[in-house]
């Protein structure tokens, strides 16, 4: 049983002055006496209702649908009696498996990770209440069944509810290994009909976000930050902003000066009154400097990150020779909540809400930056409005400026930041520049196959992040070579939904469509052969083209590409359909996905995930671009960093390979396809080559 | 001081005539499920109904809404209102879900004025609404369905 959980608190909301909302901390109902706390994801309170504690971050790729249904599945219960909380900042009880000691949602691992232990906590729970019911009825156990929230006796139709033997089984200690469903039992896993327990809060305006919380004293602070990446504060003048109502303080703090008011707009508009004077580093780069200092590196071998035959030798060999540069821009995440947090300070607490994705490093950084320790700072995680990797940074921006802003000024602090902060404010999924050589065998099969990449590291050291979906390529080439640059730059950069697959995906999968058409092949065939031994990949590959109706003659104007990735141990094929309009207006029109993530846990937040990752990934591909100028960002807001609308939103089909393999990820394997499979569609309706994105809503000239 | 009524109730509002409609909502009402996405007019997170036409509150200063009807998400109560939340809960619309007070804003504005759309009309209707989550063809069925069910449809 864990002390942490009987004693979480949890959020409600009361109605406060103003018809405001306000926030108090009640004891949850895991705390109440007789509570059954089976273990740090389940509790089940005296009168039967269940909570299953979820400790991955709820951004919207469905965890607080998936996780729970993996409980239920063994603890028989319907998902819908499901009360779902988020996780405290704990990370002994609830640190992510595949990342050890610590906590934190990211690199679609939340149903990997929680495969085995969430369904073992499920059915501990339910071992336990079985091992009540026979005690209470002294009978032998294995007469029990667990059924809906009951423990049954058949042959004498007894039956005893999960909340009547509550108390008992909280006295009986934990089975170390109980036994698992076996798959031909499910009932919820793999099954339609689970409801995402949120779509109601999210639709009728009551869910909670970190800015939407108010508690009582609060004020609203916004930083102004350096205006060149790597700047330093010299020197500011508050004075014309303490002039202005509803200013409560101008304060420095590490990352800027922050500006709190009693609200939002009195904050915004103290902040474009403050006089601020900054060192500029000598170091301020623009994109088009970038790209040619990228390009350069091209022409000069790199790090070896995967070496196999002898790459010279294939490219002398080869009957015809092909080489390309695929260049992929600086990305912003642009979760469409702004990042925030809600702060509060005493002598020896610090308690945070926020959508945490990092708790445990964000509750270290929280510490440092309140003078406390870790095990004084209380996280309270949220639903956050997005992320798709943002929120999990290397510095925990947003939190330690909310922290040190709420030492300053000595009240609960909202610390927010505007769009015009998140775009211009850098953490950007990094620019790269590919640079391919390869050659084809006289039968035009690829003999060699040399690629370059170039962009910063997100991580120093951590060559994973840039060269995943390019050093692990499938296709059974010969010589085959990848190789490495990573240059320094003052330009933050960050994991964005899919890291490396993000822009890898891109360039593999249209230079090895540019083989295909090179060696007169078709490229579904190509692909066929050189991914023989990877039956996954196949397997999507296949259903995707089957159901797209891949060789199907499509009318003049129009073409379909495919793309196929692993990213995350999850298998993507997609196969785009484009049309071209007379002025070179480009439609994306219908977009075929299937995809092999093992165990089909929750399938219709696998469609969830398919379809909002090529919507982000097509966002991108056709208008995303962060350019920089004089070491800033050109861009600030959705005027200029354009973003996927309605009407731009193509037909998506969503089709699930059956399969008995341990589940893996979807938050982020569903964007990597998307852009080659429509670049590939380009070129199959117009015979031009888009090798740079982003593409823009119009053929480039 | 302005008059302003939400969601059929009159409030008194203390707040420089420039503030955004948006802010006084949340920071000064409470009402926050009216969400601040962009400040620009560029993504209808803030989208609410000024006497039943849909409007982005984060530029529309309160000054010049005084005495008109406003609805928030809190308030959309009507029979539009309650089946699109009552659809967009059916089909699990939401993803991260903060887009979603404005979509369906946009989206009651729309069958108030068209009780059947077509595609067309909700491309028109909802392009000012984005959605990073890429929820749209979602948001399009439960339109669709919102406006049979309206229409007697079951
Ligand atoms: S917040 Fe108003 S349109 Fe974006
Ligand atoms: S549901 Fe996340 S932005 Fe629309």
């Amino acid at each position: 049983m864990s002390p942490q959980l009987n004693r979480r608190d949890f959020l409600v909301l009361a109605a406060g002055a103003g018809g405001g909302l306000t926030l108090a901390a009640v004891t949850a109902d895991a705390a109440e006496p007789g509570a059954f706390a089976a273990n740090a994801f389940v509790t089940i309170a005296t009168d039967g209702k269940v909570t299953v504690t979820v400790k991955h971050l709820e951004m919207g790729q469905g965890v607080a649908t998936g996780l729970p249904v993996l409980v239920a599945e063994e603890l028989e219960v319907a998902p819908a009696a499901i009360r779902v909380a988020f996780a405290p900042a704990n990370a002994k009880l609830y640190n992510n498996l595949l990342w050890g000691p610590t906590q934190g949602t990211g690199g679609s691992t939340a149903m990997a990770n929680s495969w085995k232990q969430l369904r073992k906590a499920g059915a501990a729970a339910r071992e336990m209440l079985i091992e009540a019911a026979a005690r209470r009825l002294r009978i032998d156990r294995a007469g029990l069944v667990a059924i809906d929230g009951e423990i049954v006796h058949w042959p004498t139709a007894r039956r005893l509810s999960y909340g009547e033997l509550a108390s008992d089984a909280a006295r009986l200690s934990p089975p170390d290994n109980p036994p698992l469903k076996p798959a031909s039992e499910f009932r919820l896993i793999g099954k339609a009909g689970v409801k995402r327990p949120d779509s109601k809060a999210k639709s009728n305006g009551s869910a909670l976000f970190g800015g939407d919380i108010r508690l009582p004293g609060m004020v609203t602070a916004l930083v102004a930050r350096p205006p060149v990446f790597g700047a330093k504060l010299k020197a500011f003048d508050r004075s014309a902003v303490l002039r202005l109502p509803g200013i409560v303080a101008v304060v420095p703090i590490s990352s800027g000066v922050a500006v709190v008011g009693t609200d939002f707009w009195a904050a915004r508009r103290g902040r474009a009154a403050l006089k601020l004077e900054w060192t500029l580093p000598d170091q301020r780069p623009s994109s088009a400097t970038i790209r040619q200092d990228f390009t350069v590196l091209l022409d000069q071998p790199g790090k070896t990150v995967r070496n196999e035959g002898d790459g010279a030798l294939g490219l002398e060999l080869g009957v015809t020779r092909l080489n390309a540069v695929y260049e992929s821009p600086y990305l912003a995440h642009a979760p469409m909540e702004p990042l925030n947090c809600l702060v509060r300070l005493s002598r020896d607490r610090c308690e945070i809400w926020a959508g945490s994705q990092s708790q445990t490093a964000d509750q270290a950084r929280a510490a440092k930056a309140a003078g406390l320790e870790p095990s004084q700072v209380e996280i309270h995680t949220i639903h956050a409005g997005g992320s798709f990797g943002r929120r999990a940074n290397a510095t925990s921006d947003y939190i330690v400026e909310g922290v040190e802003t709420a030492r300053a000024v000595g009240a609960p602090v909202r610390l927010m930041w505007t769009r015009e902060d998140d775009i211009a404010g850098g953490c950007y999924r990094p620019a790269f520049v590919h640079g391919f050589d390869a050659a084809l065998d006289g039968g035009g099969m690829p003999l060699a196959w040399r690629h370059r990449l170039v962009g910063q590291a997100i991580i120093e050291g951590v060559d994973a992040l840039s060269v995943e979906g390019a050093a692990n390529l499938p296709y059974a080439i010969p010589h085959l070579q990848v190789e490495l640059h990573s240059p320094k730059l003052p330009i933050p950069v960050l994991w964005w939904r899919s890291v490396g697959s993000s822009h890898t995906a891109f360039a593999t999968e249209c230079f090895l469509d540019e083989l295909a058409h090179a060696g007169g092949k078709d490229p579904l065939e190509l692909r066929r052969v050189l991914l023989a031994d990877h039956p996954r990949h196949l397997g999507v590959l296949e259903l995707a083209a089957a159901k797209a109706g891949w060789g199907v003659p499509l009318p003049p104007g129009k073409g379909r590409g495919l793309a196929v990735h692993e990213s995350f141990h999850s298998f993507v094929a997609q196969v785009a359909e484009v049309k071209i309009g007379p002025k070179g207006e480009i439609t994306v029109e219908r977009v075929v996905c299937a995809v092999d993530c093992g165990v089909a846990v929750t399938p219709d937040v696998i469609r969830a995930q398919m379809e909002g990752g090529i919507a982000f990934g097509l966002s991108a591909a056709l208008f995303g671009e962060i350019t920089i100028r004089d070491g800033a960002a050109e861009q600030s807001n959705f005027h200029d960093y354009r973003c996927l609308r309605m009407s731009e939103m193509p037909r998506i089909e969503v089709h699930i390979m059956d399969s008995a393999a341990a589940p893996t990820g979807v938050g982020e394997p569903g964007v990597p396809p998307i852009a080659p499979a429509v670049c590939n569609a380009i070129f199959a309706a117009t015979g031009k080559r888009i090798r740079r994105l982003p593409i823009g809503d119009r053929m480039p000239e | 001081m302005f008059s302003l009524i939400v969601n059929g109730e009159r409030h008194k509002v203390d707040a420089a005539p420039d503030m955004p409609l948006l802010w006084v909502l949340r920071d000064i009402l409470g009402l926050g499920g009216t969400k601040y996405g962009c400040g620009q007019n560029q993504c209808g997170a803030c989208t609410i109904l000024v006497d039943g036409e849909a409007k982005q509150s984060c530029m529309l200063p309160v000054g010049a809404v005084s005495g008109r009807r406003i609805t928030t998400i809190e308030g959309l109560d009507g029979a539009i209102g309650k089946t699109l939340i009552a659809v967009w809960t059916e089909l699990d619309v939401p993803q991260c879900g903060f887009c979603q007070s404005g979509q369906i804003l946009s989206a009651a504005a729309l069958l108030r004025r068209i009780p059947r759309p077509t595609d067309a009309d909700i491309d028109t209707a909802m392009d000012g609404n984005l959605c990073r989550c890429g929820t749209y063809n979602r948001i399009r069925a439960a339109v669709h369905l919102a406006a049979f069910r309206l229409g007697g449809g079951k």
